[in-house]
């Protein structure tokens, strides 16, 4: 069939702010799919209500919005655009509820708007489970036994049925939340009370566990004309039990025969039919590692992060494929994009081994449970490409940025059998270093199949690499063995452990030894066919397959997994960086090692190299591409930290240099800048003992931010009020002595500020300035940001603007730069400074239309800020107010403090703009999914510090309607102040206890700020954690809560009797 | 390890372990191709049409799940040999019984694995197929040379076909399958629906064919040029006349030199499990398990008894044809898969739906 001309303009929806479950590869096949319906000549709108994103660039699409993701707001673009389709599925989860939701309550049919890519009947047949289970039946598929049930009893009676273990599946959930598999009674009560919770529509499976059985995924394609084909199979080395999203997947499969490869095949291709799908799918399955029994698992109606992960795999783009397909037109009329000269209806054959590890963020949370399961703890993750699985998957560890380098993690080791046996049975992020550490201690593959049921395959690997590394303590330093290591996929850091020499020394010897990489094209077809897109990965092998070209290159770093602190903002930057290089006329190169971002689409650069983000793999690109430099600012801290050791090796560093990087971040030259400069910051000193920290602290004064040095990104970093907290702190959290000195600052309760600026060496221009809601100790990446500045007055403005030029001046800095500030008693302070891209910098181009990171980039490589049309100053702002606000994943990571802090939490941002700040206010809590009460019941348990600025809020919450329960001291302070309230007890003091209460659905919205007494605290978390699972607000900052108070203000009536 | 090395003929040589037979004074020579298969090794050498030659695959994990007793495709390989970059020391499989290497040795199949085997099969995509030998590492160079101006003959089928016909009793349709070097889930297809087949060498006479009172004649897959065989077009054209007639891959070529086409040797082939093709009449796209070195050329078609029914999406070459007056029909490529994608294993229904009408 060919291309339905009736769509003339087809609105796209995002799948909003990134969360676990639902990441960045959404901005990767949403931007695809978006160019490629504008190659078909369809006019395009899109709406997503993430800035950070390249989708939501006003390049992308004809018309984009940034609003938030609801009916209401879809329905306001809907009756001003008009469009004739609507593609929901390429944005997630979200974007397909957000369609059911539509064409349910008929608005779809009453606009005239036809929904493309699947049916709602389809997509409910993929999502209900009832339904989809009653489909396989009908065709034939097997599904494990199970029952739906909308009541844990309901669960119970299907348990006292068929037994245990069995899994508990909410419907309609991300990543599986609030799901589980339940070993016994207690379990199962527990998991399916939250799993009903979770649900939106009240209802779980709970079916039989088939744990232990391979998992294995088909991304599967199909057209109006039902042409179908299989992209990609993959294979989980965690057999089922382990969230797929949390596995470490190779592909293609590497167990399955033939004849069970093409079982499955043929089952997905039945299923994709029976569903009706035009466009890509997804299908998990279990198999038995005994017999040819398979179960359906789980069917996606839509584009995912496995899709993504396959494209990237393959070659083959599944997105920009799939968006051709809602078009109409079919896969035998769509060029494959990367021959150019075969066709899209056709099965990639790979010639290299794929390996995906997730990133997981326990660094940043380190109280999290971190057993892996059913429920999707990741928030990222790294691919590497191999030509055998141990080089797959070695080059994927070292692309975790976990400082790790090997199957080796240093707390294992000396550690008994009987802590390895256990370690291997939590099931944890870190299974394969304790599988790889008993190996080496000796235990075999079949003890440790007997642990995990991981297939001897996959062990056989690891066992591999662990008698390499035997080989080579025994033979030394010998061409032949580190060659067969090198092809193993070892890195030059390890092998120079192992030889005790310096790695640079290392990585001499070896090159001069002639053991070098070479790198092979990623081609979709084997290389069968001619292909000339650039796409490589390193091997040790005869052929270099990297075609010549005699244009000027640069080389741009990407900021690798996606992880609290270092989030899609980076490769959004990157990707900008790219297309300024490009229209520049260079030929730019990246290197990265993210399979779910737009930066490692092959369409995006003129060379891809997906590999680690280390010093060696680097080292190798730069050596066979020899580009004129590398650009480091923009791939977050991962390419600053780079920066240093590739100069070392003589690579030029293009932008701001690396002694002048130093400067900003070593602290001890910072400081002496700022004296130099005459600037203000807050004190702050390095302690090497307990008793200097102690005496340090009294004489700065309390309170003040603690933090070890050796950890970066806000880990471990406290507020402490007074000597007690100091010592408990020193005691518990760090280690010091002068190897690991503590860093000790004055803590400035303020307003907080943030500046981007950019800078040519000369010239330095300020697009913005944003202010912070909450007040300074709260990670400025987890607080609200406005642009421009609402509440700060214009000689602090200046004072801003002034501080960033002359730092930018004195830091010779070329590219980018991000300062963050508070005022304290109506003085500047310099909190940080960072010399590369920030978390704003897709905020802030957005919302002043200065393209930040493309200027940056044109400075960089030598184009004058005046000669691009900028200044020296900052830009005045525009009418609209814009805000940013964090979005968090809480509901996924249990044990985890969800109080606001010095350490960052938030996974994702949504923007908000308006002409009103209460509206753009407004816009970005409702895009950040807050359930706002207009009024209603107020939980409020409040610490002494700040029981006075609290009680203003509270009066105010009074006066538009809402009520109070709270515990004793805030009880107090409510009821002196002549506001009604009800008093709750602490956990198990009685039937009226503040679990109780939020668990009786009485609450609203819960307002708690910290407390330092430690047994309240208890509480407090057991509150927290309970608001969330129950999917109920929880506020921790009162500065959150006043900016959400303004927003119900405007948006509510005031009720007061007449007077 | 011991060391054995790969020669093209070019001359360029290629130094890498031995993972199967263990060659020692002698040599293996055979026509270089490219599979490129990720799963099906098994099924790939045991299929009669690699038939002197050396396969490359092009996946680099080879041997992973072991070699089962079930996903045979003929009893002993006829292939010269495997060039592998990595062969899997043992599988992992639950139907594993041993593996890829003692299966090789078993069979007497020399393999070399640690090769770049994209290098090679680049090589061979621009240059197109070409003579190679497995020897020994120490080899001298000279012997070498002289071997690869051996020719590879043309009585490869003659040597795969079975000696005497095989009945496999059933309680359906009669179908005798000509065996050019058949892959045993043809048979195995037919079994599935109930067929009583007699398996005939291929060089069966007419009048022998008739003797067992077929309903159905199947011209099976096989190994080298269909031109080597002309005594068998006079058969295939009186077949075809008495009794409906599907064919397959080598039975494909006959049938159509049998009808006035042509065929001709394409560049390197299509060895694998995705090759799309088009069905012209239902306008639909089926991914076919391919093994073939030459191909029915499109331009003599129009010449011919016979219209063209469907085409390979990629290079347009003829993937199925039909009689235009009588019920007989080919494919190019393999609808009893293994290995490969079972898309297109209803044309066995078709097949026996034709006999019925």
């Amino acid at each position: 069939m060919a291309k339905n001309l009736n769509l003339k303009k087809v609105l796209v929806i995002g799948s909003g702010p990134i969360v676990i479950g639902q990441a960045a590869e959404f901005d990767y096949s949403g931007t695809q799919a978006v160019k490629s319906l504008i190659e078909e000549g369809v006019e395009v709108v899109l709406v997503n209500s993430n800035p950070a994103t390249i989708m939501t660039d006003k390049e992308t699409a004809h018309k984009v919005y940034i609003e938030p993701l609801t009916k209401e707001f879809l329905l306001k673009i809907i009756h001003k655009e008009k469009p004739d389709g609507l593609l929901p599925t390429l944005g997630g989860q979200t974007a397909l509820n957000l369609a059911v939701k539509l064409e349910e309550e008929g608005y779809l049919k009453k606009l005239g708007v036809q929904l493309l890519g699947c049916k709602v009947d389809t997509i409910q047949k993929a999502e209900d489970r009832k339904l989809f289970k009653d489909l396989m039946v009908q065709i034939g598929e097997p599904v494990p036994e199970s029952r739906i049930v909308n009541s844990v009893q309901e669960s119970l009676e299907f348990a006292n049925k068929i037994g245990y273990p069995l899994i508990i599946r909410p419907a309609f959930t991300l990543g599986g939340t609030g799901g589980g598999i339940a070993q016994n009674e207690e379990e199962l009560v527990t998991i399916s009370t939250s799993g009903l919770a979770a649900s939106p529509i009240q209802q779980c499976l709970i079916e039989r566990s088939i744990a232990g059985f391979k998992e294995v995924e088909y991304e599967v394609i199909r057209d109006s004309k039902d042409n179908c084909i299989i992209v990609c199979n993959m294979e989980n080395i965690d057999p089922v039990g382990v969230h797929t999203g949390d596995s470490i997947v190779v592909a293609p499969s590497q167990t399955l025969s033939d004849k069970e490869y093409q079982l499955l095949r043929t089952s997905a291709l039945k299923i994709i039919r029976s569903l009706k799908i035009e466009g890509g799918c997804n299908v998990q399955y279990a198999m038995d590692p005994h017999s040819f029994q398979y179960y359906v698992i789980e069917v996606n109606p839509r584009v995912s992060r496995s899709s993504a992960l396959a494209s990237k795999a393959t070659g083959y783009p599944i997105a920009k494929i799939a968006a051709k397909i809602a078009l109409g037109l079919t896969l035998d009329e769509i060029i494959n994009p990367v021959t150019k000269k075969t066709y899209a209806c056709f099965e990639p054959a790979l010639d290299y081994v794929v390996a995906k590890i997730p990133r997981w963020p326990f660094d940043k949370f380190v109280n999290a449970n971190r057993r892996l399961g059913t429920q999707m703890k990741a928030t990222g993750e790294v691919m590497a490409l191999g030509r055998n699985l141990e080089e797959s998957l070695l080059k994927a560890v070292r692309s975790l940025e976990v400082g790790l380098y090997h199957l080796e993690l240093p707390s294992l080791k000396g550690k008994s059998h009987s802590d390895i046996v256990e370690k291997i049975l939590k099931q944890d992020d870190e299974r394969l270093f304790a599988i790889a550490e008993g190996m080496r201690q000796g235990m075999t593959s079949k003890e440790i199949n007997n642990l995990t049921k991981i297939d001897f395959f996959f062990l056989g690997k690891i066992e591999k690499i662990i008698a390499t590394e035997k080989v080579l303590l025994q033979e030394g330093k010998i061409t032949s063995t580190v060659y067969r290591a090198k092809r193993q996929g070892f890195s030059d850091k390890y092998l120079a452990k192992l030889f005790n020499e310096s790695e640079k020394d290392f990585t001499s010897w070896r090159i001069k030894q002639g053991i070098k990489p070479v790198f092979k094209m990623v081609d979709t077809c084997a290389g069968e066919f001619e292909s000339t897109t650039p796409y490589y990965y390193s091997t040790y092998e005869s052929e270099d397959e990297v075609l010549e070209s005699s244009k000027k290159k640069v080389v741009v770093l990407g900021s690798g997994p996606i992880r609290i602190g270092q989030g899609i903002e980076f490769d959004y930057a990157t990707v900008h960086a790219i297309e300024a290089i490009r229209a520049m006329g260079y030929e730019a190169i990246v290197i990265n090692n993210n399979p779910e971002t737009v930066s490692t689409d092959f369409n995006i650069s003129d060379r891809l190299y997906f590999e680690p983000l280390t010093v060696e793999d680097v080292m190798n690109v730069i050596e066979r591409e020899k580009p004129i430099g590398v650009i480091v600012q923009f791939g977050g801290q991962t390419a600053i930290n780079l920066a240093k050791p590739l100069q070392e090796r003589g690579v030029t560093i293009l932008g701001t240099s690396v002694d002048d990087i130093d400067r900003a971040e070593d602290r001890r030259r910072f400081e002496e800048l700022l004296k130099e400069l005459k600037i203000a910051q807050p004190l702050g000193c390095t302690v090497t003992s307990i008793d200097e920290a102690a005496e340090k602290s009294a004489h700065l004064g309390f309170p003040v931010i603690v933090r070890p040095s050796y950890v970066l990104g806000g880990r471990a970093m406290e507020i402490v009020y007074n000597e007690t907290e100091l010592m408990d702190y020193m005691k518990r959290a760090v280690q010091i002595n002068p190897e690991h000195p503590v860093l000790i600052d004055r803590y400035m309760i303020g307003r907080e500020m943030e500046v981007d600026a950019i800078c040519d060496g000369e010239t330095v221009f300020i697009p913005g300035i944003m202010e912070h809601i909450e007040k300074a100790g709260v990670h400025s990446g987890d607080s609200i940001a406005v642009y421009p500045p609402q509440t700060v007055s214009k000689d602090i403005l200046k004072q801003l603007s002034e501080t960033t030029l002359s730092i930018t001046k004195a830091l010779n800095i070329k590219g980018l730069i991000n300062l963050q500030f508070v005022i304290y008693h109506g003085e500047v302070f310099v909190l940080e400074v960072n010399p590369r891209s920030s978390r704003t910098v897709p905020f802030l181009s957005k919302v002043t239309g200065v393209p930040m990171a493309k200027i940056a980039t044109k400075a960089v490589m030598g184009e004058s800020l005046i000669k691009q049309g900028y200044f020296h100053g900052t830009l005045e702002p525009k009418q609209d107010i814009a805000v940013k606000a964090p979005v968090f994943s809480f509901a996924k990571l249990s044990e985890v403090e969800i109080a606001l802090g010095p350490e960052m939490k938030s996974t994702g941002e949504v923007m908000g703009k308006d002409k009103v700040f209460e509206k753009a206010l407004h816009k970005a809590f409702v895009a950040a999914g807050v359930n706002i009460p207009d009024s209603g019941t107020i939980l409020a348990t409040i610490n002494d510090m700040e029981k006075e600025e609290a009680l203003k809020l509270f009066k105010r919450f009074y006066q538009v309607g809402f009520d109070f329960l709270a515990t004793a001291g805030t009880a107090k302070l409510l009821s002196e102040a002549g506001i009604p309230v009800k008093v709750v007890d602490r956990i198990g003091q009685s039937d009226n206890d503040i679990l109780k209460a939020i668990r009786s659905g009485r609450v609203n919205l819960i307002i708690n700020t910290i407390s330092k007494s430690r047994n309240v605290e208890s509480d407090g978390f057991k509150m927290r954690r309970t608001a969330v699972e129950r999917g109920l607000l929880c506020l921790t900052s009162l500065d959150t809560t006043e900016a959400l108070l303004k927003t119900i203000e405007r948006n509510t009536y005031a009720m007061e009797p007449l007077s | 390890m011991k060391k054995i090395k790969l020669v093209l003929e070019t001359g360029e040589e290629y130094v890498g372990e031995s993972v199967g037979y263990e060659l020692d004074s002698i040599y293996s020579m055979g026509e270089l191709v490219f599979n490129t298969s990720m799963t099906g090794y098994q099924e790939i050498l045991s299929d009669p049409s690699y038939c002197d030659q050396i396969v490359v695959m092009t996946y680099p994990l080879i041997g992973n799940y072991g070699v089962n007793k079930d996903d045979f495709e003929s009893l002993s390989p006829a292939l010269k040999g495997m060039v592998l970059r990595e062969s899997a020391e043992e599988g992992s499989n639950w139907r594993n019984e041993y593996s890829l290497r003692e299966l090789l040795s078993r069979f007497k199949v020399p393999a070399i694995a640690g090769i770049d085997t994209r290098e090679l099969t680049k090589k061979i995509r621009n240059r197109g197929v070409m003579k190679a030998v497995l020897v020994p590492v120490n080899y001298p160079t000279h012997n070498v040379q002289i071997i690869l101006t051996n020719s590879l003959g043309t009585d490869q089928i003659p040597r795969v076909s079975i000696k005497t016909p095989i009945h496999f009793p059933g309680e359906g349709k009669r179908i005798v399958l000509m065996d050019f070097g058949y892959k045993k889930n043809i048979l195995r297809s037919l079994l599935k629906r109930n067929c009583d087949v007699v398996v005939v060498p291929w060089n069966t006479s007419l009048e022998m064919i008739q003797s067992y009172r077929p309903q159905g004649i199947l011209l099976s897959n096989g190994p080298g040029n269909p031109k080597d065989i002309p005594e068998v077009l006079p058969v295939i054209r009186n077949l075809q006349q008495h009794y409906p007639m599907f064919c397959i891959c080598m039975g494909h070529q006959l049938f159509a030199l049998a009808n006035g086409a042509d065929t001709e040797k394409l560049k390197f082939g299509h060895r694998g499990g995705n090759h799309p093709v088009k069905d012209l009449r239902l306008g639909k796209v089926f991914m076919s398990s391919q093994n073939h070195g030459y191909a029915v050329t499109t331009s003599s078609v129009a010449k011919s008894e016979l219209e063209i029914t469907q085409i390979n999406i990629n290079d347009s070459t003829v993937e199925g044809l039909k009689h235009k007056t009588l019920p007989a029909f080919s494919v190019q490529y393999h609808p009893e898969a293994c290995p490969g994608p079972e898309d297109t294993n209803w044309l066995f229904d078709d097949f026996l739906q034709s006999i019925r009408s």
